[in-house]
């Protein structure tokens, strides 16, 4: 019982997930000031900011719908929380259940969405604004995301559990190396930047032109719970890819971890690359990109996957 | 309790208002951002949104349109603020005292945590000054 408590709440559990996202985080900054010939922030940045959040003040706003403005984070915080919880449970200790994908597929909606029901209840009209994109940004990336999602799931079968995913991978091997799996690991790292408001797909926060979007009219610790399900999510999106496509054989515990910590060190790497090379999209261009660029070709990759490609 | 100064003060989100200035100190505070002198290392980010900010920097000398919306802004932040008055014209008016539109140096309408005159004051003089503020945080806890 004791042991089980302490999987899901220290080691592949809460505490884990919310170290390494942060000091993944932490890498994506250093990067970019590395990039623009900084020196960047210390690695401890991302526990001190949280810290910080939760001394400050929070200021409800007189017109805000009390109970939803509260609420949304809270929700966002505890739904990415049991996503690094099955991910990281199916990645370091091989637990999973029958339709795991599915259930990981749907709590990744759930920050976003809330989010979204955050900053409207806010009733700040940049809010507004960030909001409106956001919906937008999710009708285009989620749809992008699912045709990665279906690639995989052929690859091992038409098994929808992680397990069977990640257990074919390591019989044969990683989904990456074929075609469609290639195509699938390019899509869902377009997701993933979507999914964080990383550079081009940031307009739901561009500081520059609607300050700080959906969060403009949070402080404090509710600003905190934002903070921290972000840093969740980069342990949990960059976990979830590698286990549907780069999931390798290893031999012992020692290299699995290193194994993992490498690739997530290359994925954020990759994502802080993109960011670092492109502007912001406008949100028309970037619905454009994910539909009629992105989206065939994760049709492809399924027919390419059918195929056994 | 001392603690959460030495957190507060590494990592200083910063909020920069221009309150009727010639823009020439805030080039300056861009330049801070710069990778010559880079206070991200320190922990500091420019952010959008006052609700998220624990600094308050402001330029230029006040007039009685932008004391209104500072005195807004003021009240927005959450607290702990710490406000920091950036360039001669918010410490003490400079060539503009006397002028009809203006109400009187910033420490008169809101209170002032640091002082940073200059004009402008050069990127090396608002680290100091941020430098001071830090100091003047944690002299607090001491006490």
């Amino acid at each position: 019982m004791i042991k089980m408590i302490a999987q899901y709440l220290i080691f592949p559990g809460v505490i884990f997930s919310f170290v390494i996202g942060a000091m993944g985080f932490w890498l994506e900054r250093k990067l970019t000031a590395r990039f623009q010939y900084r020196i960047g922030p210390p690695w401890y940045q991302n526990f001190i900011d949280v810290m910080k959040l939760f001394l400050k003040e929070t200021i409800l706003p007189k017109d805000a719908t009390k109970t939803m403005f509260i609420l949304s984070p809270i929700v966002s915080v505890s739904a990415v929380i049991l996503v690094s919880i099955i991910l990281a449970n199916n990645y370091f200790l091989n637990v999973s259940f029958v339709g795991d994908v599915i259930v990981i597929l749907y709590l990744l909606l759930i920050p976003s969405l809330f989010t979204i029901l955050g900053a409207l209840s806010s009733k700040n009209p940049l809010a507004l604004v960030g909001a409106a994109r956001e919906i937008k940004l999710m009708l285009a990336y989620e749809f992008v995301f699912i045709t990665s999602l279906i690639i995989a799931i052929i690859k091992s079968g038409n098994s929808i559990m992680l397990a069977d995913i990640t257990g074919i991978q390591i019989l044969n091997k990683p989904n990456i190396a074929s075609f469609s799996g290639a195509i699938a690991v390019l899509l869902s790292i377009f997701y993933a930047q979507a999914k964080l408001c990383i550079v081009p797909f940031d307009m739901a926060e561009a500081e520059q032109e609607i300050m700080a979007g959906t969060t403009i009219e949070y402080s404090g610790p509710l600003l905190g719970f934002y903070k921290i399900s972000k840093l969740m999510l980069y342990f949990s999106l960059p976990l979830f890819i590698i286990s549907l496509f780069i999931k390798v054989h290893t031999a012992s515990m020692f290299s699995r971890y290193l194994v993992f910590f490498l690739m997530y060190a290359l994925i954020i790497f990759v994502m802080s690359v993109i960011k670092n090379i492109n502007p912001r999209m406008r949100i028309k261009d970037a619905v454009r990109f994910f539909w009629f660029f992105l989206f065939p070709l994760g049709i492809l990759g399924i027919i390419l996957a059918q195929l056994g490609l | 309790m001392k603690l959460k100064e030495k957190i507060l003060t590494k990592s200083l989100w910063v909020y920069h208002l221009s309150a009727g200035s010639c823009n020439n100190c805030d080039i300056e505070i861009l330049d801070c951002l710069t990778p010559r002198f880079d206070i991200e290392r320190f922990g500091m980010q420019l952010v959008g949104s006052i609700r998220h900010a624990d600094v308050l920097l402001i330029t230029g000398a006040m007039n009685k349109k932008s004391a209104k919306i500072l005195k807004t802004l003021y009240g927005q932040a959450p607290k702990p603020l710490f406000v920091a008055a950036v360039g001669t014209c918010p410490c003490s008016q400079h060539l503009f005292k006397g002028s009809y539109p203006m109400l009187g140096p910033l420490d008169e309408i809101i209170p002032v945590d640091v002082y940073i005159p200059g004009c402008p004051p050069r990127p090396e003089a608002i680290i100091a000054g941020i430098a001071k503020l830090i100091n003047k945080i944690t002299a607090k806890n001491k006490k």
